[in-house]
């Protein structure tokens, strides 16, 4: 076959290697009418809807966009950004997991992870380096939506979402500060700690809620990864479900200026 | 009657110009009510044949289709259907179908008599299309749209492509900083040992720096609280002005800016300019006291 340039591949979809294969009874029962990984798909426009309308992802994007929406130099990607980290955090912990027990084994563990697990130590640099980024990410991304006043009618509530969103993501960072258990983690959850136990009336019970005790000890520590892997996350993904059905419903991406 | 747009008025007046051999203009003129409208036969419905005699088996026959073969009739390219019209042809006479035809049959009319495939399916080789346009309906909708059109395109792959290749591009980005910066991992925990000084997270560092200024009630509650939840929850209910180009809510942008630049501030003094006792250091000086940069620092 004659060489192919990339825009005319792409016309033809995966088409090419592989024809019997993804022709089989077993393909087709996984890709569904319009997928590009089905034997003899081509670039229409009918079928660039049904890639979408077709699939899982029309719960997450609608077959059309506005076409200002789609320009990167406006939503700069942060949204998504916000969440393409969020999954690349919920990999890299769930493969942490595997190696860390939330007791006083935690410091040892974390230990033996960096020196003899397989990319042990770049798995953990990802997830936390990744976290620090998800938190200026979406901090930036709100910065974005308010300079493009895009929390007016009718998206005054998904900004409200989006606080709460806010709010989730720092509570993650901050419970997940403490599981290393070293110096840095214990004394910094115990200034924010403090910083909590401030709160007027019910400062004292707040903090010893959070930290099962008046002081950060293995309890607390039992207690902010409960919150960090399964809580938080669970909470969060409501929220962000919420927070994309509600962009769609409220017209799409605002603007545009 | 509704009015009819111009160009759908253009179109079936080129229509029937076409079909009664009359100028475009003469057919607008008549669509228009300007003039009298051109009497064609009278009948029109009625089927010319075009074809020479079929006895004349000399006639080319430029069309070859495997029913033809067998035929002697040979089939010819008709012209078209005004010019043809004038010339009288024999009555009755079937034309076999147009050029591409692959069925030579015979239209409704009952003559058949010299064609060998009578059971072939037929259609009219050449009607004269007299159409006339009489009113245009307007298209209504069964909801009423509320919105203007938008200028929309295909999220496949308009969208998931750059999306695709911003995840790529923070993978990337990622994958990098992790393989070259270590995460930091100081001694064991332990609570009889306070670091000095002890910092937050760096994005409570500001907060903390904030703390250091005012009464703890005050900076821990009312900052995170009130400014953080309430104050920020509220915004799209506080700023009610409708306009969203920058130009037109100044106050709004200058107040948000001025909240940025100064949680920056604080989060900066927090994280460099703040030493043993929260006392101001430089970090060119007496080096950074953020463990988290520890390992960065260690770099060099
Ligand atoms: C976990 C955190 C968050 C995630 C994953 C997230 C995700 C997204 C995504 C994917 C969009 C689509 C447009 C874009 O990419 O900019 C969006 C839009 C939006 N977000 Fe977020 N977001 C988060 C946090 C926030 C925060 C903190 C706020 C504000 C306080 C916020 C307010 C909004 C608003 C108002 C829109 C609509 C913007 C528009 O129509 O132009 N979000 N978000």
């Amino acid at each position: 076959m004659a060489k192919l340039t990339l825009r005319e591949r792409f016309k033809q979809g995966a088409a090419g290697s592989g024809d019997s294969l993804r022709g089989s009874k077993f393909a087709s029962s996984i890709f569904r009418p319009g997928s590009p990984f089905r034997k003899g798909y081509s670039d229409s426009p009918r079928n660039r809807s049904y890639v979408v309308m077709n699939n899982v992802l029309y719960h997450l994007h609608p077959v059309k966009v506005k076409r200002h929406g789609v320009r990167l130099s406006y939503t700069l990607c942060l949204g998504g950004m916000s969440f393409f980290l969020f999954i690349v955090l919920t990999i890299t912990g769930i493969w942490l997991m595997f190696y860390f027990r939330p007791t006083e084994m935690a410091y040892a563990d974390i230990q033996a992870l960096q020196t003899s697990v397989a990319f042990g130590s770049l798995v953990r640099n990802m997830h936390r380096w990744g976290a620090h980024l998800m938190v200026l990410v979406v901090f930036l991304h709100m910065s974005r939506v308010f300079y493009h006043g895009a929390y007016k009618a009718p998206r005054e509530f998904n900004w409200v979402i989006g606080v709460i969103l806010l709010f989730l993501t720092l509570f993650l960072s901050f419970t997940g500060y403490l599981l290393p258990w070293d110096q840095l983690a214990i004394w910094a959850v115990t200034v924010g700690g403090n910083m909590a136990s401030y709160t007027p009336v019910f400062g004292a019970q707040i903090k010893f809620g959070l930290f099962a005790g008046l002081e950060a000890t293995t309890a607390t520590l039992l207690r902010f990864y409960v919150l960090h892997v399964l809580f938080f996350p669970f909470i969060i993904v409501i929220f962000m479900a919420i927070h994309f059905w509600r962009v769609r419903k409220d017209g799409g991406i605002s603007g545009p200026l | 009657m509704v009015d009819i747009p111009e160009h759908l008025l253009l179109r079936s007046a080129e229509a029937r110009a076409k079909a009664l051999g009359i100028s475009v203009e003469q057919a607008l003129a008549e669509m228009k009510g300007e003039s009298n409208p051109t009497v064609v036969a009278e009948e029109p419905e009625v089927v010319e044949i075009a074809i020479p005699e079929p006895v004349e088996a000399e006639a080319p026959a430029p069309v070859e289709t495997p029913a033809a073969e067998e035929t002697p009739a040979p089939a010819k390219e008709e012209a078209p259907a005004p010019a043809k019209a004038e010339t009288p042809a024999p009555a009755k006479e079937e034309a076999p179908a147009p050029a591409k035809a692959e069925t030579p049959a015979p239209a409704k009319a009952p003559a058949e008599a010299k064609t060998d495939t009578p059971e072939e399916v037929d259609f009219a080789p050449e009607v004269k299309v007299t159409q006339r346009l009489l009113t245009v309906v307007k298209a209504k909708p069964i909801q009423k749209a509320s919105g203007e059109p938008v200028d929309k395109v295909n999220t496949w792959p308009h969208l998931m492509l750059p999306e695709f290749i911003s995840l790529m591009a923070m993978m990337a980005f990622l994958i990098l900083l992790s393989a070259i910066l270590n995460a930091p991992l100081l001694e064991e925990a332990n609570p009889n040992i306070t670091p000095n000084p002890a910092k937050a997270p760096w994005y409570f560092l500001g907060l903390q720096e904030a703390l250091s200024y005012w009464d703890p009630q005050i900076a821990g509650v009312m900052i995170p609280l009130v400014i953080g939840l309430i104050g920020f929850a509220a915004i799209p209910y506080i700023d009610r002005n409708p306009e969203n180009h920058p130009s037109k809510r100044k106050y709004a942008i200058m107040m948000f800016t001025f909240f940025l630049a100064g949680a920056g501030t604080l989060t900066i003094i927090g994280v460099l300019f703040r030493g043993p006792g929260w006392n101001w250091t430089y970090p060119w000086i007496d080096g950074i006291w953020f463990d988290d940069l520890l390992d960065w620092i260690y770099f060099e």
